[in-house]
């Protein structure tokens, strides 16, 4: 058998390859998620007219620019008020959030608490990777227990968030965390969360080795991705107070923990209006809402 | 391209070795060893993975899903 044509990676109809190659590091996890994200979106089938990718600020925020999708890259930490604002406008619109830890639960830490509070129909995927990569490796909420960042030259003295647990404590309806180790799983869920109807919020740990994992002496992006084979246990459904990361030792437990229904911003919002307005109101995005 | 082992399929890989940035994640996390780092290098000065052993290639795709670059794509090819 002869081959003549090569078969082109799927993923690359979802780039703006004139961009590429990207400003990510070699090794850095970010495009690796990028991958399974680009795949789900084939998976789902959803129109990419009805589909829109919201970035803040940050080496993930970079994700928005490089997908050839409805992309936004808003201003730090913003990337949720401006996803909730354009959910909002146009219901119909699948609205995806993509940024990092440092975007998301340090400067958007409000924005994520109060998203997933009012159970706001956005998808939100957050790239892990343990400092502020852009802005040089500051520490950020997610920082390991006594590691190094640029700010915490003698070790972080904080203990960093389990998010998981903070978002499905504010009422997050599908929680699922996952590293760039589980390519396959982190697909799949990623599936499910762009047919979910509410707040989903999925945690991508990743390495950036440039920064983190040398400051910290801890190897190249290939020894991560070999410490999250090894330490990664799966226990789906898991209660979230369980799913700390406080030390770098400690085991990762990655799965889908929360996976339920309630009605989402827009849902009471119509109800409440109606029940006010009667036949007055016109229910708004009401099939999507 | 053929196959002496007897399988339906064929695995292929086509890798764009200008955008690799030679992280050595797709050779490492391969479960067949089917692609190798190569011994050249790109105008980067990046090492790129080279499809040394198309005979193990099971098609899998996992070096595509892994590689962070799109450099890598790995596919199964049914034979004719
Ligand atoms: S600094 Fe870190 S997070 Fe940013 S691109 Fe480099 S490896 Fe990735
Ligand atoms: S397709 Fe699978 S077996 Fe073939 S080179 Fe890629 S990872 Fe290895
Ligand atoms: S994973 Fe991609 S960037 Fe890394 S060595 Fe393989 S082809 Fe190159």
């Amino acid at each position: 058998m002869s081959v003549t044509t090569y078969r082109e990676n799927p993923v690359e109809q979802f780039l703006r390859t004139d961009r590429m190659p990207h400003i990510w590091c070699p090794g850095c996890g970010i495009g690796t998620s990028v991958n399974c994200f680009a795949r789900a979106v084939l998976e789902c089938g959803i129109p990419l007219d009805k589909l829109a990718i919201v970035s803040g600020i940050g080496c993930t925020g970079r994700v928005a620019g490089y997908l050839r999708l409805d992309s936004f890259h808003t201003t730090h930490g913003r990337a949720i008020p401006f996803a909730t604002g354009l959910k909002l406008a146009n219901p119909e619109l699948s609205v995806v959030v993509y940024s990092g830890d440092g975007d998301l639960a340090a400067i958007g830490g409000n924005h994520l608490i109060h998203a997933a509070r009012r159970n706001m129909d956005i998808k939100v995927i957050c790239v892990n990777n343990f400092n502020y990569g852009m802005t040089g490796g500051q520490v950020a909420p997610t920082t390991h227990f006594g590691r190094l960042a640029t700010t915490t030259p003698y070790g972080s003295p904080e203990i960093p968030f389990n998010l998981p647990h903070l978002v499905a404590s504010c009422g997050a309806v599908f929680v699922a965390r996952w590293t760039t180790y589980h390519v396959v799983q982190l697909q799949r869920s990623m599936v499910k969360a762009l047919k979910k109807k509410g707040f989903a919020f999925i945690e991508v740990l990743a390495p950036c080795p440039t920064l983190y994992m040398r400051r910290n002496r801890l190897g190249s992006s290939v020894d991560m991705m070999k410490l999250f084979k090894e330490k990664s246990v799966v226990k789906h459904g898991i209660d979230t107070k369980e799913v700390a990361i406080t030390n770098y030792e400690d085991p990762i437990i990655v799965g889908e923990f929360v996976d339920t229904e309630r009605p989402t911003w827009l849902d009471n919002y119509n109800e409440i209006m109606k029940k006010r307005l009667g036949d007055k109101y016109v229910p708004w995005g009401v099939n999507n809402g | 391209m053929s196959t002496s082992t007897g399988r339906k399929f064929i695995g292929l890989v086509v890798i764009n070795s200008e955008r690799c940035k030679g992280c050595e994640i797709c050779v490492s996390f391969c479960p067949t060893g089917a692609i190798v780092m190569s011994r050249d290098f790109n105008s980067k000065g990046y090492h790129y993975p080279e499809f040394k052993h198309p005979e193990k290639c099971t098609g899998c795709g996992l070096c595509g899903l892994y590689c962070p670059d799109f450099a890598i794509y790995g596919y199964r090819e049914k034979v004719e």
